[in-house]
């Protein structure tokens, strides 16, 4: 009996140390980014990095504005066309379709998600940058090219959340609303929101946390000149895409400013995903 | 004047119809449209033979057996962390500081874009630790990336094993880890191979992580020390420098196809695992 007691410490001891293992896995990631990028920061001056408009890294000149502005404007585009058309599916679905059809599309939109990220952006350099160039003019690669590429990739994030926090809301909220004589849609617009908002909310943070994230796809059809873009169809390089492109080349300092790219996108990321926590677990308590 | 509620209650379902059309379009669209270029391409040579000339002739062959033993790698290492994790969160402790600790870590990691991973286990695996361009290196980074997965999943997995079959088998004087082993596991390893396969197509389709770990040799891997290139690697490297748009599309098919499948048998798994306990 003594033996099976000390079994069971130990199986304790090591399920425990385990567990710390994603816990040591983000400090050591963020131990490893951090000192790799925040001595060139420090050295160049946080300022010239957030600040500076010229990525000349031949000549030690590391600014990294154009690439924070391209990665926030891809971003705010990505949720311009992914954030209503989400929201729309996830609202028809749970409230205006039947049972039956939202069980053959949820499951076949979140088969999608699962969709490498380097396809969605070749089927962009095949069909929009084309299309773009033809309808708008300018060069196709371009703000434009990666919002839409993005919303559409961040689409199956924002619908599976959104009609999860939907559906959770308790049917007694729909009941009550429509036995006032409320219509379906009134009863979505001031019940229903309100009371699944955290939730929805958690999904187009966690929609933008992707959208910022994405590499591949973004390099594909971004065109990756640095300058701050002067409109939709200009070409754009975001962080992501400045960690990917020069990676493979760089050495020295100019390595050390691709860390310190990624340090900033960290901060950024980091930030978002503590909000997203903070909104989703708010509710549960 | 205001709109009469039955109107617009008309007008806005009209808008979400249409909406909703026009999303399902888009996602389907781009199935099909790899698939009718892809499929054509592809025959049982394009399976078996190894790309010629940087991939412009010849098949993908290395590069599906690249992809399956890194994959292997990674599920191999973040497995056993993930699932010992997840049975610690759930079966010996409660919810406190700890397990706070723990769940933020994981979430954290999930939420951490793949080319961070990429750009660690590049400074880590590759240079620091002298595992250069590898399967290894490229293994470990996923693992590390599928970790957060594994974990959530299982945990959900476990939890969703009705406490009557706990309670029996301590009534019958086994200890804990008796209990997990002999009752709890195989009850719930259908959640958690669930689990598994999704985060495989997970790493099937990554790119960014993969490609400054494990490089992009095309020979095929030898040991857990060579490069090797993976299928998303080796598409993205075909589109991207336009060397063979035929054979791109061929590896698009192939990575579509696998995904999805890996995807349809997930959801097939997970469906009969919530309905045996509900």
């Amino acid at each position: 009996m003594n033996k099976l007691k000390r079994e069971e410490r130990l199986v304790r001891l090591a399920l425990l140390t385990v567990s710390f293992s994603a816990v040591s896995i983000l400090t050591v990631i963020t131990a490893f980014i951090f000192t790799e990028g925040v001595p060139i920061i420090l050295k160049y001056g946080f300022k010239s990095f957030l600040a500076g408009m010229n990525w000349y890294p031949s000549e030690k000149s590391f600014g990294l504005l154009p690439m924070i502005a391209g990665s926030l404007m891809v971003t705010i585009g990505a949720l311009i066309i992914g954030v209503p058309l989400g929201l729309s599916c996830a609202v028809f679905l749970t409230e205006f379709s039947s049972k039956g059809l939202r069980r053959a599309i949820k499951p076949a939109i979140e088969l999608l998600a699962g969709i490498p990220s380097v396809v969605y952006g070749f089927m962009g350099v095949i069909l929009l940058v084309p299309f773009i160039r033809r309808t708008f003019g300018g060069p196709g690669f371009s703000v434009l090219a990666s919002s839409i590429i993005l919303g559409i990739m961040i689409l199956p994030t924002i619908i599976s959340i959104s009609i999860d926090s939907l559906l959770a809301v308790p049917s007694a909220y729909r009941e009550g609303s429509i036995a006032l004589g409320a219509t379906r849609w009134q009863t979505t617009k001031m019940v229903l929101f309100p009371a699944a908002r955290s939730g929805i909310v958690a999904s187009i943070i966690l929609g933008m946390g992707r959208a910022i994230g994405e590499t591949m796809a973004v390099i594909m059809v971004a065109g990756n000149a640095v300058a701050v873009p002067a409109s939709l169809l200009s070409p754009v390089r975001t962080l992501t895409s400045n960690i990917a492109l020069e990676m493979g080349y760089a050495s020295g300092e100019h390595r050390q400013a691709l860390f310190a790219t990624g340090v900033i996108l960290f901060i950024i990321i980091m930030i978002l995903n503590t909000i997203a926590n903070m909104t989703s677990s708010r509710k549960k308590v | 004047m205001r709109l009469n509620p039955k109107v617009e209650q008309g007008l806005v379902k009209a808008g979400l119809q249409v909406m909703t059309a026009a999303t399902v379009f888009i996602l389907l669209s781009i199935i099909v449209f790899i698939l009718r270029k892809g499929l054509p391409v592809l025959d049982f040579s394009f399976l078996t033979k190894n790309p010629v000339d940087m991939g412009r002739g010849g098949g993908i062959f290395s590069t599906i057996i690249g992809t399956l033993v890194l994959t292997l790698v990674a599920v191999l290492i973040a497995a056993p962390f993930g699932v010992g994790t997840a049975i610690f969160l759930t079966e010996y402790t409660w919810e406190n500081r700890v397990t706070r600790i723990i769940r933020f870590g994981a979430d954290c990691l999930a939420g951490i874009p793949s080319i961070i991973f990429g750009l660690f286990g590049f400074i880590l695996f590759v240079t620091k630790l002298g595992f250069g361009w590898s399967v290894l290196s490229g293994g470990l980074t996923l693992a590390f990336m599928i970790l957060p997965t594994i974990i959530r999943t299982s945990e959900e997995a476990i939890k969703s094993v009705p406490a009557a079959y706990r309670q029996v088998s301590f009534s019958l004087g086994s200890t804990r880890w008796q209990m997990v082993t002999r009752v709890v596991l195989p009850a719930a390893l259908p959640g958690i191979v669930t689990g598994i396969i999704l985060s495989i197509g997970r790493s099937i389709g990554e790119t960014a992580a993969v490609i400054f770990t494990a490089g992009s040799a095309l020979h095929l891997p030898t040991s857990i020390f060579s490069s090797s290139r993976t299928m998303a690697v080796h598409f993205y490297i075909l589109a991207r420098e336009g060397i063979s748009m035929s054979n791109a599309y061929g590896t698009a098919a192939i990575l579509v196809i696998s995904v999805l499948i890996i995807n349809l048998l997930t959801y097939y798994l997970m469906e009969r695992f919530i309905r045996k306990y509900s």
